[in-house]
């Protein structure tokens, strides 16, 4: 017999289903942290049982501006050459286009801030690398030498193989799941056993790691994986003589015509085509043929000519000698494909112990398989944070067909496209409406998309104001810079903090949490003291096990028993999951008498308004009242920072929060949706003497903050990062015992003695001006901090220092960024540079805590 | 020299051909569509011809609209015209068309195209299509043209004025020396087919189709429903482990008559 | 309105599957209470007279003509066309083979009337009756999709599907019986000219035999043992795009997408995996056997025969046992 047959078991203690990339190189993953009694599933012959593996062009570019993806690229491109399947050839990408030109700037950033050897090429440097091109339609090259061509099938193969000489795996090819069974528990679902035409096996845990099929898998489950199979077309073209003579499997390096959105890749003697520039053509799981009705395997579909025939003649215009080639092996080849373009990792949130491992490029496969099986031994990775591809990331409205084939269909030519880090979707737009809207629109709002949402970023009707502020409200010189961003944002600010102005905030998700074990619970997943008076309020990170950020909100004590969570619209989908993770578990783990806690989304019943700013008092004390008609005290002491009190607004209840994100005094006020017209008119006709102003999420997200130093979950905090590290630690932590408690406790040790690893600081820029002689402005996508030698800093757990926030200190006069620097670094008034567009500026350090730069005491929220 | 090649558009099914609920034709959702393999040999040859020879050549097919793309292939590979018989041109589902209805169909185009630009001195059929297997139409096509013509031919060569067929069969190869005008059904294993080059797919882009509306008398021969055979079971047959397998092996090479 | 069978036979030497139609001839006479007869075109066809008795054919037609001393798919044609017309059987049957089939279409074209070819089963709904409905079951692509089908015709012209009906003896009264035909000069035209020998040295694409080894040979020289079993059965080798990217063989011998396709009765596919590129172009064989180590390797699973275990020690062991009976005969 041999090394990967096996006999089925009735039970184990995971079952992984498919048996391409992604579950191959898991089980070894999982073997390497001591996983035992596995059973690899699939329902294709090996190595190559069908699926998207099988007929990968198998290439890595590594450049990424997203850094979870540039991670977890380089990561999967060291395991392969560390496995020796890795054949470097190198990669060019060609602009045809001018502003082609201007991303390839931006990709030397993000190619620095990871540490990937790159460079800008001529079009005759080009033609010397590739010399069969023809360089007389290119405008430049970015040419990456580490661009290599791996081999998949052999990785995955030497995985599996080494899980199964340690003993600790089975395998089932040739085995088709044909159901998987849940148990009920108290807290909901749980996976129970898997169901094949070879018998059923009882499993602890079950991942999904099926690629194309999974959403059809993970329904038998009743959980739902988002993504849909989509077609990427690919020919083989060949013989060709220049490549016959190379007598290798890859000798010149990967072109990537990107503004054609193709690729050329040698494949021995012939030359493989593959495009994504085609007309998005979408598939259902249920409908991919099966291994027995297909020509080839169920994911290379029959070429549809007249969608690639376009193609075709812009890469003879590319390589001439491609007219002569014979069109050899031609497919609509199916991958996968999310609303978002990010994988779908970690446990379902409809079934407990049930991950999926789903939407994984070959490029980034070893790594997300490490990425999991960290995720099923820990309970988080510790490679890095993984809100991008979190699986609980989604709402419900975001795993639909209708929205999933809606982004998918709106960004599939776009994988080659130039995408700005502000770029706004054009599709599913005005899901979720706050009943502040047709006000809204009516004074001009630009809607930007806040996960369904429709938030106004700022305001035409405020364009006015810019004449009042004309030093801080001028235009951006560079399209780029000045793209999906107005000046109108820094009007808004100015008289924000001039007077007073609105805030719509109603994509917040509210969750109640009740009963007796309430504080005891939250307390178990929150850093801070939940334990607070009845009407007063927290806020805290939450951490992962490792210490590292898993979330960051406020939690308002209502009642004895009664807590609510107020996060923001991008965490909330993670967050609900995350409580009801460990609520779940917290209930199983309590005694009878305890009492329990229950869990409830408010979100969707409540809208909430913002009012900040010098007059916000006295523009509220006009229409607040008690549940009578008197006025109620508004004043510091009568309710004071950080209180929740129910009042009435123009006589609708409402519970104001005294609280800011700007810096500025005032409250998140909170009401039924269908009062909400009502606040919205109540307030601006209280303020209408103060000049109030409705104010966009440009200011409350960006200007606002990023002048008081204000982290954000997913940009600053991430769980790469602890409290410590972030400046978010207390003088002292609680005595009960919570999640990540014995790692932060190191960690703050470590730091006591040590000092930390990093520290987030806050950088101004000292120059703005370009080679061009114009200003530039940072988008905070990862532009690297750099040393004044120009050299890329690292911390001592070899963290790069990048900026993690950009934006107009508008207040303090500064462009401001945010950044975590190592202790050499992280010292006020500390000279460094931060590249942007591959030109390097000047920055100081001015702020090595989380110390504001504007209004440093917070006098103004407090007065 | 002009010759001319009939093709047939059929699906290119995988190990498994299902059908559709009806009965009435191979379910094609997820199946790609090709030339009829004996026909793609003949499209070939029939390209080499008039590359040997000089000439013009024509690709003809009877089938839906379609079937275009069939013609297309042709001239990717260097087929100089083509000739569409759409049946689905009536608005009708086109289906299959029995043999005696699609032969009337192509005697009558052929005579008209012959009519108005000269006769073809050789037309190519495949031995038979790949899909229906009626191995009657080239046949039957010839002998309304009043024309010689052999079947399952694996060599052609022109000269004086005529044409050398070889055939193999049982016992070697037959070889049939035919006057033009001929027509020949051509076998698999007569050449390898070139595939076509990115520029020939362009270039047929341009070729001007000529279509001509197919009339044809139905005949006495009628589908009810296609059915599915018995699936083969998917287990392949071991015929055992090392060495020891050699006597197995040995009696299947003689079953299969390849011990000769 | 007897059932009448067109015998195939080479220059006298009867082919095998006659007998096939024999049988099926019989089943359809039983349905519609008639006799057998059979045809045979050619003097040198009489000797066979008595053979068709043993099989059934009450009534053995034979014709004579200069044309018909050796295969002429025109002739055969027009002969069987002018016996239809004048013995106006209910249906003629032959066997669905090449010559079969041929015959069968040039006769159905010269008299104007259906052909359905490769038949399974024959049924006839009353017996005797001109009224009588034929239903059929016929094979296409190959047999792996059956049709079911009408035939409306004055004479039923089938074939029937070689290797479905049985061949067995039943006898019948064997009368023999001449019959003229009328043949022209010009039917000569498309009448065997001349054999000759196979060509030797057969292509990749041509041979009836291919033995094909993939990354699992190892090296160059691990092709000698398959050249050696290629030799013995006058087979060619073939390799997976791995053994030419490895330098090991040419590029000609390279069977896949890339290299050629071929069509073999038999493709014995040694250490290799199955790559999908390597598949497409092995996957007209008729039949593979797939020697490998790994009984999950999809030329394996796709394989209708197969061998695990080593190529090294099994493709020796297999040349060595055709060595060995080749001895014994």
């Amino acid at each position: 017999m041999t090394k990967t047959e096996s006999t089925k078991p009735d039970r184990a203690r995971v079952v992984v289903i498919g048996a391409g990339i992604v579950g191959n190189c898991l089980v070894g993953h999982l073997a390497r942290l001591g996983w035992t009694d596995m059973v690899l599933i699939d329902k294709g012959p090996l190595p190559n049982p069908g699926g998207s593996t099988g007929h990968a062009s198998n290439f890595i570019f590594p450049t990424d501006h997203n850094k979870e993806m540039a991670y977890l690229t380089v990561e999967s491109q060291d395991q392969y050459v560390a496995r020796g399947f890795n054949n470097t050839c190198g990669g060019i990408e060609v602009a045809r286009e001018p502003q082609r030109l201007e991303e390839f700037k931006r990709r030397m950033t993000s190619a620095k801030a990871w540490g990937i050897d790159a460079r800008l090429v001529t079009p005759a440097e080009i033609k010397e690398l590739v010399p069969f091109i023809n360089d007389k339609i290119l405008l430049g090259g970015y040419y990456t030498p580490s661009v290599s061509v791996v081999d998949s099938l052999a990785t995955g193969t030497q995985m599996r193989e080494e899980a199964i000489a340690g003993g600790a795996l089975r395998v089932l090819a040739n085995t088709e799941v044909l159901d998987l069974e849940t148990v009920e528990t108290a807290g909901g679902p749980q996976i129970k056993a898997v169901v094949t035409d070879k018998g059923r096996i009882e499993a602890e845990h079950v991942v999904i790691a099926c690629g194309v099929w999974s959403p059809r898998i993970a329904a038998m489950a009743g959980a739902n994986i988002p993504l849909t199979p989509a077609v990427h077309q690919m020919a083989d073209v060949g013989p060709i003589d220049i490549l016959q003579q190379s007598n290798a499997e890859v000798a010149y390096p990967i072109v990537r015509d990107m503004d054609t959105f193709c690729y050329e890749r040698q494949s021995a003697g012939s030359m493989e085509v593959g495009s994504y520039a085609h007309r998005p053509i979408l598939m259902r799981a249920d409908d991919i043929p099966s291994i027995k009705e297909s020509a080839l395997t169920p994911t290379e579909l029959p070429l549809t000519y007249d969608d690639f025939d376009p193609q075709m003649e812009q890469a003879i215009d590319l390589m001439e000698m491609l007219g002569d080639a014979e069109i050899r092996y031609a497919i609509n080849g199916l991958l996968s494909l999310t609303p978002d373009a990010n994988p779908v990792l970690g446990e379902t949130p409809e079934v407990r112990n049930l991950w999926s491992a789903a939407a994984v490029w070959i490029k980034e496969g070893p790594g997300i398989a490490q990425l999991v099986a960290e995720w099923m031994t820990y309970g988080y990775p510790h490679m890095c944070d993984p809100h991008g591809s979190d699986i609980s990331r989604f709402y419900p409205h975001e795993k639909t067909e209708w929205h999933i084939n809606a982004r998918c269909n709106e960004h599939f030519n776009k994988t080659y496209g130039i995408v700005h880090p502000r770029e706004q979707w054009a599709s599913q737009r005005g899901i979720r409406r706050s009943p502040f809207y047709a006000r809204e629109e009516a004074l001009g709002a630009v809607f930007f998309d806040a996960r369904g949402w429709e938030r106004p970023q700022w305001y035409e009707s405020n364009a006015e104001l810019m004449k009042k502020y004309p030093d801080s409200c001028k235009p951006r010189t560079h399209e780029w810079d000045a793209r999906w961003w107005s000046p109108i944002t820094n009007a808004e600010h100015l008289q924000m903090r001039a007077s007073v102005g609105m805030v719509d905030l109603t994509a917040f998700n509210e969750f109640d949490f009740e009963g007796d074990g309430a504080c005891a619970f939250l307390n178990y997943v929150c850093v801070n003291n939940v334990d607070v008076a009845v009407g007063r309020s927290v806020y805290t990170p939450l951490l992962a096990p490792n210490g590292g950020f898993r979330g960051d909100l406020t939690i308002q004590r209502l009642g004895q028993n009664h807590f609510r969570v107020i996060t923001g619209a991008f965490d909330g989908g993670r967050d609900n999951y995350w409580f009801r993770k460990y609520m779940n578990e917290f209930n199983e783990q309590r005694a009878a008498d305890e009492g329990d806690v229950t869990f409830t989304d408010r979100s969707q019943g409540i809208c909430t308004l913002g009012v900040w700013g010098p007059n916000a008092a006295a523009a509220m004390s006009k229409i607040v009242t008690d549940h009578t008609t008197a006025s109620y005290d508004l004043s510091q002491d009568g309710f004071p920072y950080g209180a929740v009190r129910d009042v009435l607004i123009a006589g609708v209840p409402c519970t104001m929060f005294r609280i800011s994100y700007v810096g500025e005094n005032g409250w998140e006020i909170y009401t039924r949706m269908e009062h909400g017209l009502t606040l919205w008119d109540s307030v601006a006709a209280a303020g209408k003497e103060f000049e109030i102003i409705p104010v966009g999420i440009g200011v409350y997200a960006v200007t606002g903050r990023i002048e008081k130093g204000y982290r954000l979950m997913a940009a600053e905090l991430e769980s790469e990062y602890n409290p410590v590290e972030a400046g978010l630690a207390r003088p002292k932590v609680k005595s009960v015992d919570f999640v990540g408690k014995a790692a932060y406790l190191a960690a703050r040790a470590d730091a006591d003695k040590n000092g930390p690893a990093a520290t987030m600081c806050t950088l101004s820029m000292d120059s703005q001006r370009c080679a061009d002689g114009y200003d530039r402005f940072p988008t905070g996508g990862n532009e690297p901090i750099l040393t004044l030698s120009g050299e890329r800093i690292l911390d001592a757990k070899g963290r790069v220092s990048r900026v993690t926030t950009a934006g107009a200190g508008v207040s303090v006069g500064k462009f401001l960024l945010l950044a975590y620097l190592p202790p050499q670094h992280a010292v006020e008034g500390t000279k460094l540079q931060v590249m942007y567009m591959n030109e390097l500026y000047p920055v100081t350090v001015e702020r090595a805590d989380a110390t504001p730069l504007f209004d440093p005491t917070d006098a103004r929220m407090k007065s | 020299m002009r010759v001319l090649v009939c093709v047939k558009r059929v699906p290119a099914p995988g190990a498994k051909i299902n059908i559709t609920a009806d009965g009435q034709a191979v379910d094609t959702a997820y199946l790609a569509f090709t030339t009829s393999p004996h026909e793609e040999c003949a499209v070939e040859e029939a390209v080499r011809l008039i590359e040997a020879h000089g000439g013009e050549s024509t690709a003809l097919t009877l089938g839906p609209g379609d079937a275009e793309e069939q013609l297309r292939y042709a001239a990717s590979i260097g087929v100089d015209k083509c000739v569409l018989l759409p049946i689905d041109s009536d608005g009708s589902t086109g289906g299959d068309w029995d043999p005696q209805r699609t032969s009337d169909a192509i005697t009558t185009a052929i005579q008209g195209i012959e009519a108005a630009d000269g006769a073809f001195d050789l037309i190519l059929f495949g031995n038979e299509s790949a899909d229906s297997g009626n191995f009657q139409v080239g046949i039957r096509v010839a002998h309304g043209l009043s024309r010689p013509m052999v079947n399952g031919i694996k060599g052609i060569e022109l000269g004086n004025g005529g044409v050398r067929a070889r055939r193999e069969s049982e016992t070697g190869v037959e070889v049939y020396v035919l006057p033009l005008p001929a027509v020949l059904g051509v076998k698999e294993g007569i050449n390898l087919p070139r595939y076509p080059t990115l520029k020939g797919r362009l270039a047929s882009k341009k070729v001007a189709l000529h279509v001509v509306c197919p009339s044809g008398v139905v005949g006495g021969q009628q589908m009810i429903t296609l059915v599915q055979t018995a699936e083969k079971a998917s287990t392949t047959v071991v015929l055992g482990h090392g060495p020891d397998a050699a006597p197995a092996v040995v009696d299947l090479l003689e079953e299969l008559g390849l011990l000769k | 309105m007897t059932i009448l069978v067109v015998v195939e036979h080479d220059r006298g030497s009867l082919a095998a599957a006659t007998l096939e139609a024999m049988a099926a001839a019989r089943r359809v006479a039983a349905d519609l209470a008639t006799d057998v007869s059979a045809l045979t075109l050619g003097a040198a066809a009489d000797a066979v007279a008595s053979v068709l008795a043993e099989h059934g054919a009450d009534t053995v037609h034979q014709v004579h003509h200069d044309l018909l001393a050796d295969y002429g798919p025109e002739a055969w044609g027009e002969a069987v066309a002018q016996a239809v017309r004048a013995l106006q059987p209910a249906a003629v049957v032959a066997c669905g083979t090449d010559r079969g089939n041929e015959v069968m279409a040039q006769a159905a074209a010269r008299l104007g009337a259906a052909l359905v070819v490769n038949c399974n089963t024959i049924e006839v709904s009353a017996a005797g009756d001109a009224t009588a409905q034929w239903t059929i079951t016929r094979s296409r692509w190959g047999g792996s999709l059956l049709e079911r089908c009408t035939l409306v015709a004055p004479v039923k012209l089938l074939t029937v599907t070689h290797h479905v009906f049985e061949a067995s003896t039943s006898p019948g009264a064997g009368s023999v019986l001449p019959l003229p035909v009328e043949l022209e000069a010009w039917l000569a035209r498309t009448v065997v000219a001349e054999r000759v020998e196979r060509a030797a040295g057969v292509t990749l694409s041509t041979a009836p035999l291919v033995v094909g080894g993939g990354r699992g040979v190892g090296s160059a020289e691990g092709f000698a043992s398959l050249e050696e079993l290629a030799g013995v059965l006058g087979g060619v080798v073939g390799c997976s795009r791995a053994v030419t990217n490895n330098g090991w063989r040419n590029h000609t011998d390279q069977v896949g997408q890339t290299g050629t396709r071929i069509a073999p009765d038999l493709y014995m596919a040694c250490g290799i995996s199955g790559a999908i590129q390597h598949w497409v172009g092995a996957m007209a064989s008729k039949q593979i056997l797939a020697i490998n180590t790994d009984p999950e390797a999809n030329m394996v699973t796709k394989a209708d025969y197969a061998v695990i275990g080593d190529l090294h020690a099994v493709v020796p062991a297999i040349t060595n046992e055709i060595r060995r009976r080749r001895a014994q005969a």
